[in-house]
Formats: structure tokens, sequence, C-alpha cells
């Protein structure tokens, strides 16, 4: 099982992330990247690179046949695949081990049970984890689905079986109007999935994302305390923290005890997310869905509990047991990261390709910030905006934004227009400074500041 | 003749959706801030609008191609 010569199937900062860990295992890294990014960071800093194809990730990253090749010729003896791309795709983990490779991450047959949102509900519920109140499975068609839709209660939420990234999902106040949205909605799912399946829950309005981080050896699982994503942008994390400012010390342990009850239930191998609805005001929980790989915000559960998650997950991928006992793990201050991306909050927050002409990273006391940022990059258009994400800690919140703010005034990215000081806005936000908010709070900040800037702009 | 070009690098696309028809066909009319296409940037879908208005002659980029911020994408007479 153990192994040397690592490729990794994806790219960007991730791809950095991932390299660093295995250089301190004394693994090769070798890592695959499209014709688009023979150029990057992760390309100049691995030991060896593999070109998997044109710049379409359908073309490169997303490509089976070209990344078996390239591990082929390269000599791997493991696949990372990172997080996005291939990272849960069932078959790719599958086609890794039939060819005598290790995918790192947990079985196939685990990806493909929890991929499957009503699955993995099912499994939720099999394990004693509470689940948002909506149908079991799969709705066969309209008259069932009304009849659901009734029971549960309005206002009610039409989610794709297949899905992900917010699509196929359509929220419905009423019974007026439920069939065209469970129609628009089982459209949007083919189009997007190839699957037109859905299912029901109860809609929340003001709920806050809450996560648990776990991590299994395919024996034992254990958790790695909460992370709190209540600021989120189209259903796209912009800013997270650990721990979570709502939950108190016995929600916390009931919370995650609930994490680790599923996903020992499954024999979870490697580092695995459960996400929950958490409902401020009756202080129930509700799991959504378990992410089967490296979240891109797993930075501030490493700055909270001093483990290298990367690291740990590589090392059980080559068949070591867990090295951590759940005592072991302590929740240790505050941290929080801001997602920088390649975009103008000013302008719809177009996207923002192009050559970085200056560069400074932030560093000091409490600060890491994970990039594929050098100066002279270019900043390709053809994967996601997302260039760095900056984590600070420290020993208490108000300590955390203090940095935070400090560490944004550090740092530097010329050529491309960035998310950077929306992050330092956020900061010095009242409502933030307090945690007082929940998954829809950030959308109608924003659309406040674009009123008051229009209204200006009118005055002037 | 004159050229419509794309406003950011990314792909270009000429149906609103896979399974919609075209937004426009050579051969067909095009008027000022009239859509012609989609450019994928990011993730991100943005709408190629017109800033000239006659016949479209010719799609010099296919659909799906990969382009560059400039690039000409069709010629409009």
């Amino acid at each position: 099982m153990g192994f040397s010569r690592l490729l990794i199937a994806n790219r960007g900062e991730i791809a950095v992330r991932i390299q660093r860990a295995a250089r301190e295992l004394g693994m090769t890294t070798i890592q695959a990247h499209s014709a688009a990014d023979a150029d990057s960071l992760a390309v100049k800093m691995a030991d060896e690179a593999v070109n998997i194809g044109p710049p379409h990730a359908a073309k490169s990253y997303l490509n089976i046949s070209a990344i078996l090749d390239a591990a082929a010729a390269t000599g791997a003896q493991a696949i990372h695949p990172g997080y996005g791309f291939l990272s849960e795709n069932a078959a790719f983990a599958d086609a890794v081990e039939a060819a005598g490779l290790v995918f790192v991450g947990p079985e196939g047959e685990t990806i493909r049970a929890m991929g499957d949102k009503a699955a993995a509900r099912a499994a939720a519920r099999a394990a004693g984890v509470p689940v948002v109140p909506g149908s079991e499975g799969r709705i066969a068609d309209l008259p069932t689905a009304r009849a659901a839709a009734a029971e549960i209660g309005y206002p009610v939420m039409i989610k794709a079986s297949a899905g992900g990234g917010g699509r196929g999902i359509r929220v419905v106040e009423t019974g007026e109007g439920f069939e065209s949205a469970f129609d628009q909605a089982s459209v949007e799912a083919k189009a997007a999935f190839g699957d037109g399946g859905l299912y029901l829950e109860k809609f929340i309005a003001r709920a806050r994302h809450i996560e648990v981080q776990v991590l299994g050896d395919g024996r034992d699982a254990i958790h790695c305390f909460e992370r709190e994503c209540s600021l989120q942008r189209r259903r796209q994390k912009v800013w997270e923290e650990a721990p979570s400012l709502a939950l108190s010390p016995r929600a916390r342990e009931a919370l995650c005890a609930s994490a680790v009850a599923l996903a020992s239930a499954v024999n979870y191998r490697g580092a695995g997310t459960l996400e929950y609805l958490y409902d401020d005001a009756t202080g129930h929980f509700y799991f959504i869905e378990m992410n089967t790989r490296i979240q891109v915000e797993h930075p501030v559960t490493e700055m909270v509990t001093g483990i290298d998650l990367v690291r740990e997950t590589l090392r059980i991928a080559a068949g070591a047991p867990l090295a951590y006992r759940q005592s072991d793990v302590r929740l240790n201050g505050h941290a929080i990261e801001a997602r920088i991306n390649a975009e103008d909050p000013a302008d719809k927050f177009r996207p923002s390709p192009g050559a970085v002409t200056d560069y400074r990273a932030p560093g000091g006391p409490g600060t890491r910030f994970d990039t594929l940022l050098y100066r002279g990059c270019q900043i390709s258009p053809f994967y996601d905006s997302l260039i760095g994400k900056l984590i600070v800690w420290d020993e208490t919140r108000d300590g955390a934004l203090q940095r935070m703010r400090r560490a944004l005034d550090e740092l530097i990215v010329e050529g491309v227009v960035t998310t950077a000081q929306l992050h330092h806005d956020l900061a010095e936000d009242e409502t933030v400074r307090k945690g007082d908010f929940h998954t829809r709070w950030l959308e109608d900040w924003l659309s406040s500041r674009e009123n008051l800037a229009a209204s200006r702009r009118r005055q002037a | 003749m004159a050229q419509i070009l794309s406003p950011l690098p990314g792909t270009f696309y000429r149906k609103p959706a896979p399974d919609k028809p075209a937004f426009k066909s050579e051969g067909e009319t095009v008027e000022v801030g009239e859509a012609i296409g989609l450019i994928e940037v990011m993730k991100s879908f943005i709408e190629v609008h017109a800033d000239v208005s006659g016949k479209i002659v010719k799609f010099i980029v296919d659909n799906e191609e990969p382009v560059m911020a400039g690039q000409p994408l069709v010629e409009v007479a």
C-alpha cells in the first residue's frame, strides 16, 4: 500500500498544498497539468510535471484516461484528486484502483453512496443523524411531490438528487407555483447532471451553514470540530471560520458526535466533511450532505487543531492507521479564511483573468496564505477564480479579525481585480464582528451596498 | 465590414444552453445590444452583445472554441 510517487490530478492552490504535504512525507511529486497551466506555480514547484491535455477541463483535469495514461507514463503509484474536478467521481476512484494505483480518498463505493444526496440522507438517518424534514428519497411524480410538500409544510425546497453547486434548486413559498417550480427543477437537473431525479426538503429561512471535519482510516473515525461557512454568495462560500460562534459546548459535542457516527457507519477513509444547517432559533441541526474529499476551507481546521489534514490523509492512503485518537484533538483559538478571487465586486463580481504584474504575500504571526500566485503569473480564464486563501489565527476571534485586516493590508495583487477589499470591509462590519449572520446575510449586505453606491452616483 | 470582438478571454458558446438554438445564425441580421453568444470565463457565463448592427456574414470562432480578449468573433456587413 505504501507509495513514494504521487501524481496530483488538480491545479492551483490545492495542488501546491498537496505537494507540500507530500514533500514532508518524502514523496516525489508529479504534477499533472493542462496546456494552460504549463507555467503555473504548481508545475514550477513539482519534482516532475506531465501534460494531460488542452486548457478545457473536460479535455484535461476531467479526462480520466489522460490522467491514467500520465500516471502510467510517469510511474506514479498514487493519485491525489484534490477538490472539484474528479475528486468525487466514483468511476474515477474505481478506475485508479483497477489500474493498481492508490486513490487518495475514500473507496469508490463510499463516494457513490454519499454522492447521491437522497442515499446520503438515508444513510444519515440510519446512523441516527438528524436530517432536514423532507421526502424520503426520490419523488416519483408531481402528485407524490405535492402530497410530500403538504406534509413537510411550506416553504419547501425542491432539490436535484444528483445535484451540487446550487443548480436544480427551487424554493417554493406556498402551494401556489409548486407545479412550475417542480417542472423547472427537473429540467434543470436533467440538463446539468443528466438525471432529472428530485427530492424535497423543508426550507429554513435563517440557517447557518456549519460543517464538521472528519478523518477516518477505514476502521476508526474522528472529528476535528466544526467550521462555520454561513457567509456565501450564490451558494459559494466566501469566508469561513472555526469554531462557530453559534454553538454552545453541548451543541458542539452533539453535532460532532453525529458526524463521527455517520463516518463510522460507512467505514470512512480519508478526509471528509459533513455539512449541516443550524437553526439559530431552535438550536436544531440537520445534516444536508457529505463531501468525500478535502475542502477548500480545510486550513481553518488545521489552524485551530494543529493537525495537518492533507498530510494525515496521504499517510492514511499509504496504509497507516489514524495517528490521532479523539482525545488528542483539541480546539485552540480562532481561525478565519478569506477566499481571494480574481473578480470585481464593484462590477457584479465580473471575472478578472490576466497577468499578475505585481504581487506581495502577507505574512507574520498567525498568518497563512495558500495561493497559486507569483509575480508575472497568468490567471487563466479556463478555471475558477480562486487565486488565494488568506487564513489567520489568533487566541480570540476579535484578535483574528484584527489580524485579518492587517494581513489584507499587506497583500498586493496588481494586474487583476480581486475581492481583497471586500474582505477588509467584511472584517470591519458590525454584524460580522458580532458573528450574527446566516446563509442569506451576505447577499443582502452586498445588494444594500450596491444600492448605496448607486444612489451616491445619482446624487453626484 | 465590421467585427464583433470578445470582451474577455475564455470559451465561446453560440447557444444560451446546450439544448437551446443558437443566439444567431450566419445570414441573420443583428441589432446593437443583441446577444450573439456567451463567453465562459472562470465558470461564469457572460453574454456578448453586438456593438454594431447589420447582417452576420460569418462566425469566425466556432462553438466551444477558446478565445482571447479582443479576438474577432463575428463578421458583420
